[in-house]
């Protein structure tokens, strides 16, 4: 069967997608928590204020809250995995969230911490989907085998960079520093 | 196990000038082969806790009863091998029947009703059959090129059971006279593709002296070396 085509997401999706808790991936109080932020940025520069991003990872012990886990779902108190935002006028987006674990990769090999990020907006007629890495997990980025396929000059493009209370993520949709995107 | 790829003459591409949102915002580099593991065979699972007991109503949200044509809109979601996908989150968003996002950003001139949000929220059951009442919507100007009109749509998000499977999508009601115009619709190489996006007028899903029905079905992606494909 032909799947269903994709549409763009359109100005007003914030109508139907707009969840109070949606920037919550945890529970506010679970230990660990922090916040990722970031901007979403066109090809001229200018902040995308209307776009919205959705992540989806594991929790610090690498496991999804999903039953298709075979090590069984995610053990974290309060631990969705999932969380929506979408950007304010400058283009700004803000989850809470945990650090994930290293994940099963290929075989005996493990990912490096990593999330998947959607992006959504008017003006992309699909999602992007990119990951975020930390900058801060150099020895488990270097062996990840998602990040071994990437132009080694585009790689810090999906790095996180660590802050005061959590990580900063930018999206640059188009440019110089165009952000990686994946497809899948 | 992972799951299937679209087709490029089936999925509307990245950049299409004709769509002039996409000029500065679709990448110029190409993307890269992310090949499925654990992160892309899970995904969120939303259920029960997300809906409020009206959300599938769009016509009994407020005090009064909007404006407009009264209708059902009702399908199946499956994924490409024809399985059922049961207990998936399924979120609409829309205009009211004159063609007005309850949005503040919405300036287009025609009224808003006060008694249509236009938000929408539904499960799937275990057969992967949907069902809700809401308005049918209005077609709008927009400036994307010289007398631009959006056909009427209904806005569509749906998740599946995994990363590969989430779809954003827009269900058009049958012989609207404004596709030709519209770059969105358009962006769909594939003339049958595109139709899929097309929702069929079911007369006898009518309630009758009450509502008139759209079928709209939605195929998500489905998954590689699945056997009975198998030539």
């Amino acid at each position: 069967m032909i799947p269903t085509p994709s549409q763009t997401v359109g100005p007003f999706f914030s109508l139907g997608l707009d969840w109070p808790d949606g920037p919550y991936a945890v529970a506010d109080d679970v230990p660990g928590a922090i916040w990722l932020r970031g901007r979403i940025v066109d090809g001229a520069g200018d902040p995308v204020p209307e776009g919205m991003i959705e992540i989806w990872q594991a929790d610090p012990a690498g496991r999804f809250a999903h039953p298709d886990d075979p090590r069984g779902s995610a053990a974290t108190p309060g631990f969705r995995g999932f969380a929506r935002c979408g950007t304010d006028p400058d283009g700004r987006y803000a989850v809470r969230t945990v650090k994930p674990g290293p994940v099963p990769g290929d075989g005996e090999l493990f990912q490096a911490p990593h999330i998947d990020v959607s992006v959504f907006a008017r003006g992309l007629l699909d999602r992007l989907v990119t990951r975020v890495y930390f900058a801060d997990e150099p020895a488990g980025n270097a062996a990840d085998p998602v990040l071994a396929v990437v132009d080694p000059e585009r790689r810090s493009t999906l790095l996180a960079q660590p802050g005061p209370d959590g990580y900063t993520f930018d999206i640059i949709l188009q440019g110089d520093h165009e952000t990686v995107f994946f497809a899948v | 196990m992972t799951y299937r790829h679209p087709d490029p003459a089936q999925w509307p591409p990245l950049a299409w000038d004709a769509y002039g949102s996409t000029v500065l915002r679709a990448p110029k580099r190409p993307l890269v082969a992310l090949p499925h593991r654990l992160t892309e065979l899970t995904g969120p699972l939303l259920g029960e806790g997300r809906l409020g007991p009206l959300d599938h109503d769009l016509t009994r949200q407020h005090d009064g009863e909007p404006i407009g044509q009264r209708i059902e809109v009702f399908g199946r979601v499956l994924d490409g091998d024809g399985r059922p996908v049961p207990n998936t989150l399924l979120e609409v968003w829309q205009t009211n029947a004159a063609g007005r996002y309850a949005h503040s950003a919405d300036n287009h001139a025609a009224p808003l009703d006060p008694n249509f949000s236009g938000v929408g929220r539904c499960l799937t059951d275990d057969q992967g059959d949907y069902t809700f009442t809401t308005i049918k919507p209005g077609s709008y100007p927009w400036r994307n090129h010289p007398n631009a009109w959006r056909p009427a749509h209904i806005h569509f998000s749906l998740f599946g059971r995994a990363f590969p499977q989430r779809l954003v999508t827009q269900m058009y009601f049958p012989d609207d006279p404004l596709f030709f115009q519209d770059p969105i619709f358009n962006a769909i190489h594939d003339p049958a593709a595109r139709q899929r996006l097309v929702s069929a007028f079911d007369y006898d899903r009518t309630a009758p002296e009450w509502s008139q029905a759209y079928r709209f079905d939605i195929v998500l992606r489905g998954r590689d070396a699945t056997p009975m494909e198998q030539p």
